[in-house]
């Protein structure tokens, strides 16, 4: 049902690193659950079943924090920092 | 004292006739989980500052200050933030993490008085049903230490379960409290979609996620729901409790199709209809109820929470906080952070959720199982009308064994048939101990009931009810 290649797609996408011994594994068990779960395709439902509950709820952008007031806070939670900024590998 | 029997109502009078202070209560409970905790593994860590947050408390009280849970004890799960503390989720990747800003439940606890002991293990990142998928082993049940306490929150209720805490926080994602309450034999709440702010929980399935109580009564969990519902500005999706409180006039439909669900154990059917004929006796009218598109929760969960356990991990890079696991590019580091500090059952959730997002495959199963998820809804509020509450079991089986279900992932999801229905349609469903099964080491039974939207005091009226007739 999902072959080892549509899973290593999968892992590229989602940025997982995956090894080759654990590709069959994953590969058989993601084809089970998308078995069972696609018995949702016998339920009938129409268009008009599109959730309406679900909507956005918007708010001011008003009271920011004063500049700085959380950076040492948050900046001390990065693996890798130098001064100021979070720290990561050559980007291009 | 006797922890046993001790409930947060009955500490509350205690502390508040000067009988016991809570330095002396906190002290209790430490020793006791010197005990029993290296037994359950329960906690991951129990604070070393419990002693002083009990003298603040102690202060409080000696100040004339009255509050429902100034001085109480109570075990958070590892997934709510508590600032300056560490919050790992049970997993690798946070390990080390220290929280940057208190949970608004927790600031709304840290006013109230209450004390912190320690934070509870769980399925890494709440994913699971038996704790078994948390990065620091799995946490026993203390009715048979050979059996699963359940899960996600399965350190949380088994703290409770095994009197180290008075009460605890839990999450739930799609049974996450209830199903480990039914286990260990307490009571477990979901409240309302909306009604307790996640503002500060670590997002899983942020349209299915809960806060919620953790208790051995009825009213104990009361009174913690009391302290952290309400609406929040930190969470978008809270609400005001609602105005006009639905009046309990005695009906409580039994969806009786469910029952014939495969593997549901002979036990807890017993149970059931045990139960169903006590409610009778309490003058509850019980009313067979249609609910046609219930067969489908299981499915549709398992697609909707997995698409947004996809979106929700992302952050989870090695970049911004967490721990890192480096390699030689900017790309092979969070291949490598992501691969191999987030568990199995976490990486075959983002791989699925990655699947029913993806372009080829949206229609056929996240858009279908939204659709569908109404229709579950409207089949609810169409029982709504008649009865006051659903009765249903909460587990199809008493707590199964340590490592039965690890090896095929579908066993385990079908641990969650009962209680993931609440979650999809938003409403508020509580788990409370029914009973017990027969044979050597006894196990907890439970019943479950599931409330309209917005009606959450109608389960603690039910409740306590069916509380009264043990």
């Amino acid at each position: 049902m999902i072959s080892k290649d549509d899973i290593k797609k999968l892992a590229t996408l989602s940025r997982l690193q995956i090894s080759d011994s654990e590709l069959e594994s994953v590969s058989k068990e993601i084809g089970s659950i998308l078995e069972y779960v696609g018995t949702i395709n016998s339920a009938i439902a129409g268009e008009e079943e599109n959730s309406p509950e679900i909507y956005n709820n918007l708010r001011e952008d008003e009271n920011p924090n004063d500049t700085g007031a959380q950076t040492e806070t948050l900046l001390s939670s990065a693996p890798k920092r130098e001064e100021n900024f979070v720290k990561v590998k050559q980007v291009m | 004292m006797d922890l046993k029997t001790l409930t947060i109502k009955q500490a509350r009078k205690d502390l508040d006739a000067k009988k016991y202070t809570a330095v002396d209560l906190v002290s209790a409970y430490l020793e006791a989980i010197k005990e029993k905790n290296s037994n359950l593994n329960a906690y991951l860590e129990v604070y070393n500052d419990v002693i002083a947050q009990a003298e603040a408390a102690d202060k409080r009280i000696q100040n004339g200050e009255k509050g429902e849970l100034l001085g109480i004890p109570l075990a958070l799960k590892d997934n709510i933030l508590v600032k300056g503390r560490i919050a790992s989720a049970a997993s690798k990747i946070l390990e080390n993490y220290v929280a940057t800003y208190d949970a608004t439940a927790i600031e709304k606890l840290k006013k109230s008085g209450a004390i912190f002991l320690g934070r509870c293990n769980m399925d890494e990142f709440a994913m699971g049903g038996s704790t078994e998928n948390s990065a620091f082993g799995p946490t026993k049940n203390p009715y048979d230490t050979s059996r699963v306490a359940g899960g996600s929150s399965g350190g949380s209720i088994a703290t409770v379960a095994s009197d180290i805490a008075l009460g605890a926080l839990g999450s739930d994602t799609g049974g996450s409290i209830r199903q480990p309450a039914a286990f260990c034999g307490v009571v477990g709440m979901k409240p309302s979609y909306g009604r307790v702010s996640r503002y500060g929980l670590m997002a899983m399935g942020s349209s299915l996620d809960q806060i919620g109580p953790v208790a051995k009564t009825i009213e104990d969990a009361e009174i913690i729901f009391k302290v952290i519902e309400g609406k929040d500005n930190f969470d978008s999706t809270s609400k005001e409790s609602p105005i006009e409180k639905r009046q309990n006039k005695k009906i409580i439909g039994v969806p009786r199709k469910i029952l014939e669900e495969k593997g549901i154990s002979e036990e807890v059917l017993k149970n059931f209809n045990e139960s169903i004929e006590k409610f009778k006796s309490a003058g509850y009218e019980i009313l067979d109820i249609e609910l046609p598109r219930i067969s489908y929760s299981l499915s549709v969960y398992y697609i909707l929470m997995p698409a947004e356990v996809s979106s929700n991990m992302a952050r989870f890079d090695g970049v911004k906080f967490g721990t890192l696991a480096e390699g030689e590019t900017l790309t092979e580091d969070y291949m490598k952070t992501r691969g191999t500090l987030l568990g199995k059952e976490v990486r075959r959730r983002i791989l699925l959720g990655t699947y029913v997002l993806s372009a080829g495959y949206y229609d056929a199963y996240y858009g279908k199982a939204t659709k569908v998820r109404s229709l579950i809804k409207k089949d609810f509020d169409e029982a709504f009308k008649k009865v006051d509450a659903v009765l249903m079991p909460v587990s199809p089986t008493p707590a199964f064994k340590i490592g039965e279900k690890t090896s095929d992932p579908i066993e385990m999801y079908l641990a969650d048939i009962f209680t993931v229905t609440a979650n999809l349609i938003g409403t508020p469903a509580i788990s409370i101990p029914s009973g017990f099964t027969t044979g050597e080491l006894p196990l907890p039974l439970a019943i479950q009931l599931i409330a309209p939207y917005m009606q959450d005091e109608i389960l603690f009226e039910i409740g306590k009810d069916f509380e009264k007739l043990k």
